[in-house]
């Protein structure tokens, strides 16, 4: 087997939440007490993306989906674990030298609005990236290169002395794809990158990024909270649940046979065309805070399936037969 | 008589430059106890159709035309003081953002029997237990203690299942519901829309739906309406939209849905993204983007047809059905 393109090892973040070494202390029966709190965000998350591939992370808000897309980009640095690109440890590096990998890797963005610059026409926000890694390409280069990303997203080239505001939602995510392909990038981390557009544009902005793929070679780890979307585009897919994965497999054996109780709940909430009434699995309660993380399974207070073994320890991914790796002690013992 | 029935109904806003039209001879009805989905993407004036319902279009909208007969009577043309005997009482809203609508520095308790004895003369004690009793029906977990707390001490779930039980307070006839769950993650939207559909049943509430997704419309509603550019193009029982959508549109936004795609093949697209409103246009407003129009479709909007159950605002469709008629005449 090949080498993975992207590979995150032990990956764990967390955000502090304590404030100041003042803010921390607090006077409680006669003593003064030092607190410390933090949202476990990312608790634990192994995942390899193997080039060319889309591999889609799922999971409901909260889950850490998004931070592990800003770690990996290196947006954040994470508390514990390793990002590895080809072989070579990046979180560690400093400015210059991660430089070649921040042309490798690019990012899309869930608000177009917010991600382009209000002041800055098109051609600057295209021209901006495109000089940054190559200072020493001529005016000419750069023409063609902006010429030729803008026509591969379906934007005129015309249009370039436009500024953002003057573009639909769904155009202006075509020119947030355009920037980040115009750096000619291996590796793209698209968050949520439809999930603020209409139906109608959300199948032409995914038409688009299936169509880089094929024609660019492009690999994606693909950010979504939409099963359907994952149904069509993925080729694996990850399941988080409170900061850890709890599900990874291509993405037919998921919806064929979901193994984990949390992604049967979670694939059968989606609402259906041929459905006439409502069919879920009702879970109990709600998801927990990442603050005070449940003991042993993260899943276990909402789960049908829980014993005292799901209560006290921590369940691993674990590679059934069908090739799906679970972590679920119940799927593991084989009572599920 | 259908319990509300909306006719005609033209609402504008008035802006620098001329009128804008937000809504364009909307008709339909909705009888009681009956779930209708209204459906279009943004920008298609779903949003305005609820608020217009109650007369709640703020400055510069306002209803330039039609009538909106709640129980054969105009909604339209009453006044303000009489309106409010029927907003929240007779007819009570849910709107996308449960922080939006609940008042943060007040207790869920306060809250609701303010909008209690804002309609009833009744004791605060009273108010209180009828209270606690929509809690109970909309199964928040431990009731009485909800009342006491605040907006911010319950999560986005609970929230929404506040906001379902206010607008249960009165023993409402219709709610309106625009994009209750959008906000909401999956396993609590599905959670939600049960709840909504069960409550609607039991207490013979007519509930109409404003939502973007077609999954949910066809789970919890029977008759839809689809909106596009301010003009209904489409409406009939859900079940046979969904199934067999006669409007290119329609066709067109079910078709878009990644479900009805091929894993990792393309997905259809519609071309082009909705008009604004300041240049809707002419003619059919879908027409750049259909892969039917002709020239006809360019000059006037399309009058309804009736194919099955379902009206449908197209010429193609029209023409098909005269084709079919013609040649059964033939036959015979």
């Amino acid at each position: 087997m090949t080498s993975p393109l992207v590979s995150i090892r032990g990956l764990e973040k967390r955000f502090d939440l304590s404030g100041s070494l003042l803010e921390q202390i607090s006077f409680e029966g006669g003593r003064f007490r030092r607190k410390q709190e933090a949202v476990h965000a990312i608790n634990g998350v192994d995942l390899e993306v193997q080039k060319g591939e889309a591999l889609c992370v799922v999971g409901e808000s909260g889950c850490g989906k998004s931070t592990v897309a800003r770690t990996v980009m290196g947006l954040l640095s994470p508390s514990a674990g390793e990002i590895h690109y080809d072989g070579q440890r990046i979180d560690n590096l400093d400015g210059k030298a991660a430089l070649p990998y921040r042309r490798k890797m690019q990012m899309i963005f869930q608000n177009p609005y917010a991600s382009l610059n209000p002041r800055m026409t098109i051609q600057q926000t295209l021209e901006e990236p495109i000089r940054f890694h190559h200072p020493d390409w001529s005016q000419t280069q750069v023409r063609d290169k902006i010429h030729e990303v803008m026509h591969s997203v379906g934007i005129d080239p015309d249009w370039g002395s436009r500024f953002g505001h003057e573009f639909s939602g769904g155009q202006r995510q075509r020119i947030a794809i355009a920037r980040a392909l115009a750096v000619d990038p291996e590796f793209i981390v698209a968050d949520e990158p439809i999930s603020a557009l209409d139906v109608s544009i959300q199948a032409q902005v995914l038409n688009l990024l299936m169509d880089a793929q094929e024609s660019r070679g492009l690999t994606y780890l693909f950010i979504t909270h939409d099963l359907a979307v994952v149904e069509h585009f993925g080729t694996r897919v990850a399941v988080m649940y409170l900061g850890r994965v709890c599900e990874l497999t291509d993405t037919r054996t998921l919806f064929a046979t979901p193994r984990h109780p949390y992604t049967q709940a979670l694939l059968s909430a989606i609402p259906k065309l041929e459905d006439d009434r409502p069919n879920h699995i009702r879970l109990k309660g709600e998801v927990p805070t990442p603050v005070n993380l449940p003991s042993g399974c993260v899943f276990h207070g909402r789960c049908p399936y829980a014993n005292e073994r799901c209560r006290q320890e921590v369940p691993q991914l674990i590679a059934t037969d069908g090739g799906t790796q679970v972590a679920c002690h119940a799927v593991e013992e084989g009572r599920l | 008589m259908a319990l509300l029935e909306v006719k005609n109904l033209d609402v504008r806003f008035a802006v620098r430059g001329g009128d804008l039209t937000a809504l364009r001879g909307i008709s339909f009805t909705l009888d009681k106890g009956e779930r209708l989905g209204l459906v279009g993407e943004s920008g298609a004036g779903k949003s305005v159709a609820a608020f217009s319902i109650l007369n709640l279009i703020a400055k510069p909208g306002y209803i330039a035309g039609g009538q909106i007969l709640f129980e054969g009577r105009d909604l339209a043309a009453m006044s303000e003081r009489e309106l409010r005997k029927i907003r929240g009482n007779r007819i009570a809203m849910i709107f996308q953002d449960p922080m939006m609508t609940l008042n943060p520095v007040l207790t869920i308790g306060t809250q609701m029997v303010e909008a209690i004895l804002a309609h009833r003369k009744i004791s605060k004690k009273e108010a209180r237990a009828i209270a606690l009793d929509r809690l109970q029906k909309v199964q928040i977990p431990s009731p009485e203690k909800r009342l006491d707390q605040h907006p911010h001490e319950l999560s986005g779930g609970m929230r929404q299942r506040v906001i379902i039980a206010i607008a249960l307070l009165l023993d409402p006839e219709i709610i309106i519901a625009d994009e209750p769950t959008t906000a909401l993650d999956v396993t609590i939207q599905a959670e939600i829309m049960d709840l909504l559909l069960n409550l609607c049943e039991q207490e013979n509430v007519a509930l109409m739906l404003i939502t973007h997704d077609l999954g949910v419309v066809s789970q919890v509603t029977q008759r839809m309406l689809v909106m596009y550019s301010g003009r209904i193009i489409e409406q009939g029982p859900t079940r046979e939209i969904i199934n067999d959508a006669q409007h290119p549109y329609t066709q067109g936004l079910i078709n878009a849905l990644p479900q009805m795609g091929e894993p990792g093949e393309r997905l259809f697209q519609i071309p082009g993204s909705m008009p604004s409103l300041k240049n809707v246009p002419s003619g059919c407003p879908f027409h750049p983007r259909c892969n039917f129009a002709t020239e006809q479709c360019k000059h006037a909007m399309p009058e309804y047809v009736r194919s099955g159950n379902v009206n449908v605002a197209c010429y193609e469709v029209a023409n098909l059905i005269e084709q079919e008629k013609r040649m059964q005449e033939a036959e015979s």
